[in-house]
């Protein structure tokens, strides 16, 4: 199929698709399915423009239509700009064949060192979740249960500074500490405990560190937030009924607060999956992580439909842990993004 | 109570570790910028020095995509908070059908990694720019302020829908039974009281696009801003000159969140005096009848 048509039907798609709501509300209201003032008389012409103007500039133009076009893009051959239209610019599989099989011409069966990048991310960034859910819910619980009301404003102060720094400087820390000739290896030297410096960052533990380190704040808050709704009466109960705290936290507060942590989850493992910050100054040059390689594609190749394509891959695996998410812990959207 | 005192000192171990895990590397690297070591290094502290500052001044790329990042900002500001604000008010008028279909959309971005937002952004604005003739607009600056606008606008629309949850709709209602306009209704009632709103999504969104990266990166085309260069430099080596702009910032930071709460202080002190004043006036007048 020709990919010439592919943009004037991408761009029309979510017109009809608003405008379809549209005819659909109109009937029902004509058939008195729908009561009350409509759009315009309630809010008046200017404010009614102004709310629909800005909302289809930025729910069509800035989020739709980009990854629409993406997407497309994906699907198209990488052609020198004379040939885009011409007979040579059809649909096609093959960037997505590369990420699987690699180019034509090599002789390996599987792209290897993308397939293990891509599924080393994923596995790395459900890690990162789990540990920084376990380093930040007690910290949660403590703040949310425990601790008076100063303490509390003080801790959250302390929590939250470290993160006006940004997350290149973050990671430029971890390779401070954790480079050859960096802190660490100078502490460990000094004391004899290793008689050479060990490559920590080629070893890709430096990665990991900063990874870990890089979002820690976006889990504490959702966890946080959860757990302060607790009424104190529930552990109170289940202390006095003689459940040992274990129990406590397992049975009583985990499923209370389970729209937080998984709010925390979700947005650890997006972020964490799609770091280019930390890996770019954190990673030694064999070190595996998808989002460089998606950038390579982009401005060391110039291949743009393939890094479309490995861009796409990403995002539906996001999209697939998201619903996981959700389905693991029967919660709604609504309740993941609070 | 031995069992108590162990509970309390292993939190108090735990907090600790915690605390030292967010500022330790921190510290560190802000110890370095002061060093006159050339390699970023606490041991040995080889002397005092202030000539890291002095170089990190004096970096021209660094003051040019400083510029650029504070451009960006406040262009994201100006996209975002409009778009967050009609967003969170659409939310509730929409029609009742598409009401999570829509939100599925405007809450999408806060969900797709940055990457892919910047990758999506260039790619459409490429293409369009390009067909429409309006190729002026495919400039690194607005490429990236629209970039972060798509999921900025999404984090004011969630404050925004958060403050208006508790917004009584029956003020509205008074207003235009009263005779008011809807636009007498909206900017004498819905504004005001949106405020604080107005006031922590924009500094949020100014926040997030200033430290920004992973969208950036992509969308910012051949222009620089303050992280890219940042980026570039981090990758070519390690020198102090990185530690002392993260001294910088620390300190900016520092400086804006104690006058953020001195502001704030006085502020509840002073809506504490009106409280206790009218309290005395109205016990005044219970005491007269």
């Amino acid at each position: 199929m020709l990919a010439s048509v592919g943009h004037p039907f991408v761009i029309a798609l979510p017109f009809v698709v608003a405008a379809m709501f549209w005819y659909i509300a109109r009937r029902e209201r004509a058939l008195g399915l729908i009561q009350g003032p409509t759009f315009f008389q309630r809010n008046g012409t200017a404010i009614g423009v102004f709310l629909l103007v800005a909302v289809m500039f930025w729910a069509v133009f800035l989020i739709v239509l980009p990854q629409l076009f993406m997407v497309e893009l994906s699907f198209r051959p990488k052609l020198p700009p004379s040939a885009t239209g011409g007979p040579r610019d059809v649909y096609t599989l093959q960037n997505y064949h590369y990420f699987l099989f690699g180019s034509p011409t090599s002789s390996a069966e599987w792209n290897v060192v993308h397939i293990k990048a891509f599924f080393l991310t994923i596995f790395a960034s459900i890690m990162v979740t789990l540990g920084n859910f376990a380093l930040c819910y007690p910290i949660a619980f403590y703040m949310a249960q425990v601790a008076g009301a100063a303490r509390v404003r003080f801790l959250l102060l302390l929590l939250i500074t470290p993160y006006w720094v940004n997350e290149i400087l973050r990671a430029f820390a971890f390779r401070v500490i954790f480079s050859t000739s960096g802190i660490l290896n100078k502490i460990l030297l000094g004391s004899g405990v290793i008689a050479d410096p060990i490559d920590f960052l080629g070893l890709d533990i430096g990665m990991y560190a900063g990874l870990g380190y890089a979002y820690l704040l976006l889990m504490v808050f959702p966890l946080y937030n959860a757990v302060e709704n607790l009424p104190k009466s529930q552990i109170e109960a289940a202390r006095d009924l003689g459940a040992p705290w274990w129990h406590i936290h397992l049975f009583v507060v985990m499923p209370f607060a389970k729209p937080g942590i998984a709010s925390g989850c979700t947005l650890v493992f997006m972020l964490t999956s799609g770091a280019l910050a930390a890996p770019m100054v954190l990673g030694g040059p064999r070190s595996l992580w998808f989002t460089p390689i998606v950038y390579d594609r982009f401005y060391q190749a110039f291949h743009w439909p393939q890094g479309s394509a490995y861009a796409f891959i990403l995002l539906l695996t996001c999209v697939a842990f998201v619903m996981a998410v959700m389905r693991i812990g029967k919660l709604s959207l609504g309740e993941i993004t609070r | 109570m031995t069992s108590h005192t162990i509970r309390r000192a292993m939190v108090g171990l735990y907090l600790v570790l915690f605390f030292t895990y967010l500022f330790g590397p921190l510290v560190i690297m802000s110890i370095t910028a002061f060093n006159t070591s050339p390699y970023p290094a606490i041991m040995p502290f080889e002397g005092f020095t202030l000539e890291w500052f002095r170089i990190l001044f004096n970096d021209k790329d660094m003051i040019i995509g400083l510029h650029n990042s504070l451009k960006i900002g406040v262009l994201v500001v100006l996209i975002s908070v409009p778009c967050g604000l009609a967003g969170a008010m659409l939310m509730h008028q929409v029609y009742a059908r598409a009401r999570s279909f829509y939100y599925l959309i405007v809450v999408s971005p806060v969900l797709t990694p940055g990457v892919i937002i910047g990758i999506s952004t260039v790619i459409f604005w490429k293409d369009f720019t390009a067909t429409t003739g309006a190729s002026f607009l495919y400039d690194g600056i607005i490429l990236a302020s629209l970039g972060q606008s798509s999921f900025i606008s999404a984090y004011c629309m969630l404050i925004f829908l958060s403050r208006l949850q508790r917004f009584d709709r029956a003020l509205e209602e008074a207003g235009l039974d009263l005779g008011a306009s809807n636009a007498q209704v909206f900017w004498h009632i819905l504004v005001p009281y949106l405020r604080p709103a107005f006031l922590s999504a924009a500094v949020l969104a100014f926040l997030s696009s200033f430290e920004n990266y992973n969208t950036t990166t992509f969308a910012i085309l051949a222009e620089k801003t303050l992280t890219t260069v940042l980026a570039g430099r981090v990758r070519q080596g390690s020198t102090p000159a990185i530690s002392a702009l993260a001294v910088t910032i620390i300190a900016v930071t520092v400086a804006g969140t104690i006058i953020y709460e001195l502001v704030k202080r006085r502020e509840d002190a002073r809506k504490a005096a009106t409280m206790r004043r009218a309290q005395d006036a109205e016990r005044l007048e219970m005491a007269a009848t």
